[in-house]
């Protein structure tokens, strides 16, 4: 076995390959470029190497830097964790020719699975189920619409240098099939000067189903089960689970014994991942392979028991796999939610800045029957920079059963506290919710589908808004009392309890009768019971009612409270009757009207105003450079419009949604 | 008998009506509360003694025997906030546009007395159309009386206004003589010559909110302390402030029952001053961190950002807060931030409330507009504010104290009581590279040289240590222990005493 390895990468899968390393008694190295020098990644390390700038191109992607770490702390192996060199087969060669263990597949392996086109051909020559399709070239029309019939409708047209949609139809009859011919070659020509077009089926609602395989320098090759990585937002995923609520035995096994057929065509050893796409009457079709760890790689962990780090550096050790095929059993349901540093309410736009409360849940079996495992390299007080991908932390959760999996998935939610930046937890929060996501029903275009708006907060039900209405109430009449144990008052408080009670919450307002306090705690409404465990200063308050308890994020706002919880993000004041009355008669004011503002859409300074008062402005045209973080973003026109006054100027530090100029 | 004892009851009805249902709905209709109802909303239930129920005016010329109403467009009295006393006057804008006659004012001079002699606050909230028109200079000299209660009481009892209305001409000078202005948004405002005046003078052209409106007089006049959505936010957040004042200079301020342990320690504060000494950072994080339960009434928050003010509490008592804030203009001192903080320290001082001083700034503002201004006699008010103030002062240096400012921010030299520095400090007479080109100038042509000049300046000033190794600074804490230090730090001067010289009052550079 190894006695050091080190990792050629950051953040939390670096903390993650660090962990097991550790566990298994070897040392290790950490590499970390300028931003990250006082990353945990670097410091949980036995030795931590500075490879360079911030930017990845010129520290973590740079082979001759993490080669000059290893000569420096004669590390016998490098685990690449995923992204950055993970896939470079250049890498792989690099360690080879030092004669350091590469803990991945063989340089061949990630070879013949870089290239899309090729891989599928290898696929199909091993008898993987692939896209039925036309790979070669089509000459005209009517040879398109013969290719078309006779892999049957709908088929997807797409343009060999395709990409963003353009050179792309869905054609599902003859008549779309030439027509799309067509105006794809037209458009193709137009953008990526190459006609070459080429013709697959149209996979509708696909799902997202991926095949772990776990191969040894010994010809075994084994699969460990199926993930579902359905929920993407824009081809980036964000929740995952294992196994998937669709795949049956038989076709899980398809899948995996077609998996493992690929990777034996490659020699494939180490950890790899063979992604496929499910149409609903669950055909498969082989998307690509992916030769590395996977983000999502600890669901498979949670419901195999395996450690997939640990096998890989036994592998790359030249260990033969202790288990076989047989020897696999899923156990139970794991979901993972990746939190990610992007703002639901903007739209998902990136937020960098400085986790200045990051609480994640207790880890282990704190859930009654279930498992909490967080995956970070961040802790309080780290800075989420531009310079790597956003993601703060995989949240996941195990529990016998699916609805097992997400009821911990909630809870761990609930009591996961990140503040200073803009994240997608109450999105994530909000899906866990959602009853489509509960069944089961879930396709790659689910968030699309359920949130064609983008992300507005999630609806509050009746019931719902009640229990949160009493948990203002009982907020409110702890915080009360305290205030009331104020010195030099003139008389001690009479302890009388405020019975009629008015709550404005989330924009309605809703009466609450409180009967008794019972010490101090105890909040009862009529026969209803609200036990209160929190005290003033606490960001969490959990309420235990009748039939479930509340965790939620409670912050004071400036009369009542600001309640945080499943997606919901409202403010809930709570009055006496005669108070609310009163504040009844308050004047409802109109957000002001943003659409004719040009705002800062974050913290930075105005490098230049492109434009000039009374000036006419096209849609899309730049307006004004805003540098965050060394980044110089362009400010453009939504829809043209005349230029206003123009409030800021070069030199300007602006903060977020501070008015830039205004139009007419 | 009975008639008698009913006869209390429908004159106090009456009273209470004040200018009717009419004017209540129109009172209503603008959004605003009236009199009474404000009273009831910024007092504990039930506590609220009215006294001068019956007042009314004197006045007979313009017909105006003919309308008299009860309580003359003020509502005056005591009653309690969180059980402790407090003297109120809420003007009735009912009532004769809540116009301030001779009576009127006789009536809120009274409660100030009261409120004097038993060592009480005073909270007025001001909606009044001005000077009673009718009542000629009866009503000017009201307005005096008023405010020479005002000055009379500065310094005695905490006074707070709340302006809920309009408030223009010599009426804003009750409440400039105030400790704490707050404003509602979109339904108040203040001036002393209105938008038609200006107009008929100046020539220019501009609206009532523009001219004294909330925005106005929180982000460009700082007249205004701070600014509120609508009546009830405005009285509620009175209520949370009134809460970290003492009832007079007699009195310590008030303890509250907390719950936050004095010494959490904050593992994060040690990250938050950035490797890079020229990125900003927000000190809000730090005073939050410190502070117990997170809590930070903020004054004047936006006005002079680059210096913070409020108060938190520390082990449940009051502290009052000042703190440059590097997020903007880098923490600078200039005119606005020194007067802005040299008015909060000495509210303080008045009330026995101890101060904290974060410190992380570079300098004093350089240009003319700064000079021209005044920037001389304004640092001034701050370093006069500091050395004067005799409540406890503890003093926490995060990153930079350079020049003269390091001076000013109550620093040991002020006698500051305790003085701390976090490791990243760096006190100095200025920046490292600023400092090299001054005191190597022959060799500003040698880049290379001056680099290593400005490495080895760096080296030996940009740190606490040369201010520690002369007692300047008592000691250095980790970043992570700040809350417990200042804690124990304030825990310690509990019983501060300072004999000061006989004078008859100090000439602060005003």
């Amino acid at each position: 076995m190894f006695e050091k390895i080190l990792v050629a990468n950051r953040g939390e899968i670096a903390c993650r390959v660090i962990r097991t390393a550790r566990a298994m008694g070897i040392k290790t190295v950490a590499v970390y470029s300028d931003a990250d020098a006082d990353a945990v990644h670097a410091r949980m390390a036995d030795e931590a190497v500075h490879i360079g700038p911030p930017a990845a191109a010129e520290s973590y992607l740079v082979i001759d830097k993490i080669l000059e770490a290893i000569k420096q702390t004669g590390a016998q192996a490098v685990h690449p964790g995923y992204g950055f060199l993970s896939e470079r087969a250049e890498f792989a060669e690099a360690l080879d020719a030092a004669g350091v263990a590469f803990i991945g597949p063989p340089v061949g392996a990630i070879e013949a699975m870089g290239d899309k086109i090729a891989s599928k051909k290898l696929a199909a020559e091993a008898q993987v189920s692939t896209v039925p399709g036309y790979m070669g070239l089509i000459g005209d029309a009517e040879e398109a619409v013969k290719i078309a019939t006779d892999i049957g409708y709908p088929v997807m047209i797409k343009a060999s240098a395709g990409g963003g949609g353009k050179g792309m139809r869905i054609a599902w009859s003859d008549e779309e099939a030439r027509e799309g011919f067509q105006s794809s070659k037209n458009e193709a020509a137009a953008s990526f000067g190459d006609d070459r077009i080429f013709i697959e089926k149209f996979v509708q609602r696909p799902r997202h189903i991926e095949i772990q395989v776990l191969g040894d320098k010994h010809g075994n090759v084994i699969y460990l089960g199926e993930r579902e990585c359905s929920i993407q937002r824009r081809n980036q995923k964000v929740i995952e689970e294992a196994p998937s609520p669709f795949l049956d035995d038989e076709t899980r096994k398809a899948m995996g014994e077609q998996s493992v057929a690929l990777a034996k065509a490659v020699d494939y050893c180490s950890a790899g991942t063979v992604e496929f796409i499910v149409d609903a009457e669950r055909n498969f079709y082989f998307l690509e392979m992916n030769t590395r760890l996977q983000v999502e790689h600890p669901v498979t962990e949670l419901i195999t028991g395996f450690d997939l780090v640990e096998q890989m550096i036994r592998v790359a050790a030249g260990e033969k796999l202790s288990v076989t095929q047989s020897d696999v059993k899923l156990n139970g349901w794991a979901m993972e939610s990746r939190l990610y540093a992007e703002d639901p309410y903007r739209n998902f736009l990136p937020s960098i800045g400085r986790l200045t409360r990051y609480r994640p849940p207790s880890e282990g079996d704190a859930i009654p029957g279930g498992i909490i495992r967080n995956d970070t390299g961040v802790e309080e007080g780290s800075e989420i920079s531009m310079f790597y991908d956003p993601m703060i932390a995989k949240l996941c959760t195990w529990g016998e059963d699916r609805t097992a999996a997400i009821k911990g998935m909630k809870s761990a939610l609930d009591a996961f506290e990140v503040e200073g930046i803009g994240h997608n937890l109450p999105f994530v929060a909000a899906v866990m919710d959602h009853p489509k996501f509960a069944s089961g029903d879930i396709s790659t275009a689910f968030i699309a589908e359920e949130y064609p708006e983008g992300f507005e907060g999630a609806a509050l039900s009746d019931a719902s808004r009640e229990k949160l209405a009493r948990l203002a109430v009982a907020l409110t009449h702890f915080e009360a009392t305290r205030r009331q144990g104020i010195s030099g008052r003139l008389r001690e408080p009479s302890g009388a309890v405020n019975r009629d009670w008015s709550v404005e919450i989330g924009g309605e307002t809703i009466s609450q009768t409180l009967d008794a306090v019972e010490g101090g705690r105890e909040f009862f409404f009529g026969a209803g019971l609200v036990e209160l465990d929190w005290r003033p200063g606490e960001t969490l308050a959990r309420a235990k009612f009748e039939d479930e308890t509340v965790v939620a994020k409670v912050n004071p706002a400036p009369q009542g409270w600001r309640i945080r919880w499943r997606g919901v993000d409202l403010v809930a004041v709570a009055r006496s009757a005669r108070l609310g009355e009163l504040a009844a008669l308050m004047p409802e004011k109109e957000a002001p009207d943003t659409s004719k503002l040009l705002l800062c859409p974050m913290p930075g300074l105005v490098v230049r105003i492109d434009v000039e008062q009374g000036e006419e402005v096209q849609e899309g045209q730049a307006l004004a450079v805003v540098e965050a973080m060394k980044m110089e973003n362009i400010l453009r026109a939504e829809r043209s419009a005349k230029v206003g006054s123009i409030k800021a100027k070069p030199g300007d530090s602006l903060a977020v949604d501070e008015v830039i100029m205004e139009f007419e | 008998m009975k008639e008698i004892l009913e006869q209390l009851e429908a004159r106090r009805s009456e009273a209470r009506s004040g200018g009717g249902q009419r004017r209540i709905d129109a009172q209503h209709a603008k959004g605003k509360l009236t009199a009474r109802e404000r009273i009831e909303a910024l007092l504990d239930d039930g506590s609220f003694e009215e006294y001068d129920m019956f007042v009314t005016h004197r006045c007979v010329d313009f017909e105006m025997e003919k309308t008299k109403i009860p309580g003359d467009g003020v509502v005056t009295g005591w009653g309690t906030i969180n059980g402790r006393q407090v003297y109120v006057f809420s003007q009735d804008f009912t009532v004769l546009g809540g116009s301030v006659s001779e009576t009127h004012a006789a009536k809120i001079c009274k409660i100030m007395d009261m409120a004097m002699r038993v060592g009480a606050p005073v909270i007025g909230l001001n909606d009044s159309g001005g000077a009673r028109i009718q009542e000629g200079v009866g009503s000017l000299a009201g307005y005096g009386d008023v405010f020479n209660q005002n000055v009379k009481a500065s310094g005695v009892v905490p006074q707070i206004s709340l302006i809920m209305g309009p408030c223009a001409g010599g009426a804003v000078y009750s409440p400039a003589m105030t400790d704490f202005i707050f404003m509602v948004r979109d339904s108040s405002y203040m001036f002393v010559t209105g938008p038609d005046v200006v107009k008929t003078v100046t020539n220019e052209v501009v609206t009532a909110e523009e001219l004294g409106g909330a925005k106005t007089h929180t982000s460009k006049s700082s007249v205004a302390d701070g600014a509120f959505e609508n009546d009830m936010e405005a009285l509620a957040q009175t209520r949370r402030l009134f809460d970290f004042l003492p009832l007079s200079a007699r009195e310590e301020p008030p303890v509250m029952p907390v719950f936050d342990d004095p010494e959490r320690l904050e593992p994060s504060l040690d990250t938050v001053i950035p490797d890079n000494p020229n990125k900003p950072y927000d000190m809000h994080e730090v005073i939050q961190k410190t502070a117990d339960e997170g809590e930070f009434f903020e004054i004047q928050a936006d006005f002079a950002k680059n210096i913070l003010t409020g108060f938190i509490r520390l082990e449940g008592r009051p502290v009052g807060v000042v703190a440059n804030q590097p997020m903007v203009l880098a923490g600078c001192d200039d005119i606005d931030a020194s007067r802005n903080a040299a008015r909060f320290v000495r509210f303080c001082d008045c009330f026995n409330i101890p101060i904290v001083t974060f410190v992380d700034v570079p300098g004093f503002m350089p240009g003319t507009k700064q000079e021209y201004g005044g920037l001389i006699k304004h640092g001034a008010k701050l370093q006069f504010a500091y050395a004067e103030a005799t409540v406890p002062k503890v003093t926490v240096i995060t990153r930079k104290a350079y020049g003269g400012a390091y001076d000013v921010m109550s620093s040991k030299h002020l006698r500051g009581d305790v003085n701390y520095a976090w490791p990243t400090a760096e006190i100095a007479v200025m920046g490292a590279k600023g400092a090299t080109e001054i005191l190597y100038r022959s060799e500003l042509d040698d880049v290379e040289k001056i680099a290593a000049r400005t490495k080895e300046y760096e080296e030996r000033f940009a740190n606490p240590f040369v201010a520690a190794e002369r007692g300047f600074i008592d000691e250095v804490i980790m970043p992570r222990s700040t809350r417990r230090r200042v804690c124990r730090a304030f825990a310690s001067l509990r019983n501060k005493k300072v004999e000061q010289p006989y004078k008859k009052h100090d000439n602060i550079p005003l």
